[in-house]
């Protein structure tokens, strides 16, 4: 990493084009992510949303694409799925690849507010529980940049709203870059500093979230950025 | 739920019809000891037709006879010393045919080039039975203990490799997706994903494998053999003592029956983590 690291962008994306099939997935793309910057990314079904963030997360091997993409070393992923080793046990799980470095994995799981359960098989967790795991299993590699793809997308309402709570003390423990993609409006401008929308492989609309915290959709300012997004994903209301 | 416990409508529908308890389609709740009511009723008509001599003892001996048979047998050591011998066998060919079945299984499994090369070759031997193969293997290693070895080997990593690789190959990707994100090496990868990910597959393999040692083992015994439970069985056969013959048969039953319920024992334990499915 570059030793003035805090002045240059954690991401720096560059004229990026991915194809699939002769179908450029991802279409001359820029894109800059500051450090410590939460950044959601938008877009409808097929916009390349997905496409950007594993060429982000080196996932996109036999991908043809040109383009300059500078990230940082220390990457971590949540999925959508809370993809835990169903053989391995929670704290195992956590420090996966970290060489038994428990001590950390246990401060971890207590930051996500599963103190007690190290021992348990990922199985007899809640879906809930499995993406608080998945959460820990990133933020004990303290990453400079977090990608997440769509992380609460499979949980019920109720749940992804504690998730919204969690994830935003985390942020503000940490401090990581992070690329959010999500294809909920709401929990953009909740979570979000910059909300970005991807269609047809460009970014069609940009904004700056200044909302005060804690956001709720009931703020007439939160309401006009929503429209102004939901317009941008051609979606008239 | 039950009907009962619906207290509201239920109760006052009650009121004006009684709730006709249904009958309870499936074949109803276990019986207590079910599993050892149809041995005991063989082991009844078969004591019955000894005494009463509906059954010749030369075509099937009484259970008595066999039980003392046994005691005389282990008396004068001659059961034990077969049952060592044959037990022998059985566990060496089944430690190397385990060996082989996880080392081709992990060679054709984890490079191309490996199954490239392997996979062919044993889904051809698959093809043929083991015991199909015992003319040529006679002709190349003598009716000595190598060749009774061999045969049972041969009999034991097929299953083992097919349900091995199979494992290694049915891994989910994005296991490996995750594996690569927090950038495991080749052999951490191994180690925490693909050998546990492979082990139900194994351990299903090792079920059929320990069946199939058994099944080989009374076939070699019984050619030209000079020790061994088949080999006492086939000597009886030419002096026809059904009740050593017999006894032959509850060790080998024995046998089998045992040694699934360890292998059983040994998938709870290493499998705990799908229990919790399972329950």
């Amino acid at each position: 990493m570059a030793p003035n690291a805090s002045l240059v962008s954690t991401v720096q994306v560059r004229d990026l084009v991915r194809r699939y099939d002769d179908r450029a997935v991802l279409d001359g793309l820029d894109l800059d992510i500051e450090p410590g910057e939460f950044v959601a990314l938008l877009g409808k079904s097929g916009s390349g949303k997905s496409t950007l963030l594993r060429a982000l997360a080196g996932l996109d091997y036999d991908v043809d694409g040109s383009g300059e993409l500078a990230v940082p070393e220390n990457v971590s992923v949540v999925f959508q799925d809370s993809r835990l080793l169903p053989w391995a046990r929670v704290l195992d799980n956590v420090v996966l690849g970290l060489n038994g470095a428990f001590d950390r994995g246990r401060r971890s799981l207590d930051e996500v507010g599963l103190a007690g359960r190290e021992q348990a098989w990922p199985n007899e967790l809640s879906g809930g529980e499995q993406q608080r795991v998945a959460l820990a299993r990133s933020l004990v590699r303290e990453p400079e940049l977090l990608l997440a793809d769509e992380p609460f997308g499979a949980l019920d309402a109720l749940t992804r709203l504690k998730m919204h709570v969690l994830l935003r003390k985390l942020c503000a423990a940490h401090q990581p870059a992070v690329l959010l993609v999500t294809h909920d409006v709401d929990e953009a401008i909740v979570l979000a500093d910059r909300v970005i929308v991807l269609d047809a492989g460009r970014i069609v609309a940009e904004e700056t979230i200044s909302l005060p915290a804690p956001r709720s959709a009931a703020d007439p300012g939160f309401a006009a950025v929503r429209s102004r997004l939901l317009d941008a994903l051609g979606v008239s209301v | 739920m039950s009907a009962t416990t619906l207290p509201g409508l239920r109760s006052r529908e009650a009121a004006a019809r009684p709730v006709v308890r249904r009958r309870r389609l499936g074949p109803g709740k276990p019986i207590r000891f079910g599993a050892a009511i149809g041995p005991v009723l063989l082991l009844a008509i078969w004591s019955i037709g000894s005494a009463t001599g509906w059954i010749d003892q030369r075509v099937l001996s009484a259970p008595w006879t066999v039980v003392t048979t046994a005691a005389d047998l282990i008396a004068d050591g001659r059961l034990q010393s077969n049952l060592w011998t044959s037990a022998q066998r059985a566990l060496i060919g089944l430690a190397l045919g385990i060996v082989l079945g996880v080392v081709l299984a992990l060679i054709s499994g984890l490079s191309r080039l490996g199954e490239a090369v392997l996979d062919g070759p044993i889904q051809i031997k698959r093809a043929i039975p083991s015991l199909a193969l015992l003319p040529l293997l006679i002709l190349w290693l003598g009716i000595g203990e190598s060749m009774k070895i061999v045969t049972i080997l041969l009999g034991v990593f097929i299953p083992i490799y097919i349900h091995t690789h199979n494992g290694l190959r049915t891994i989910d990707s994005r296991y490996v997706e995750l594996a690569q994100t927090v950038g495991l090496s080749q052999w951490e990868f191994i180690r925490r994903v693909v050998l546990p990910g492979a082990l139900p597959g194994f351990l299903l393999g090792l079920r059929f494998a320990v069946t199939g040692a058994w099944l080989s083992l009374v076939v070699v015994e019984q050619i030209n053999s000079t020790s061994g439970i088949g080999y006492m069985m086939e000597l009886a056969r030419t002096y026809g003592q059904t009740d050593i013959i017999i006894v032959g048969l509850v060790v080998y039953g024995a046998l089998g029956l045992l040694s699934d319920a360890v292998v059983r024992l040994i998938q709870r334990r290493a499998l705990s983590w799908r229990r919790t499915l399972a329950s």
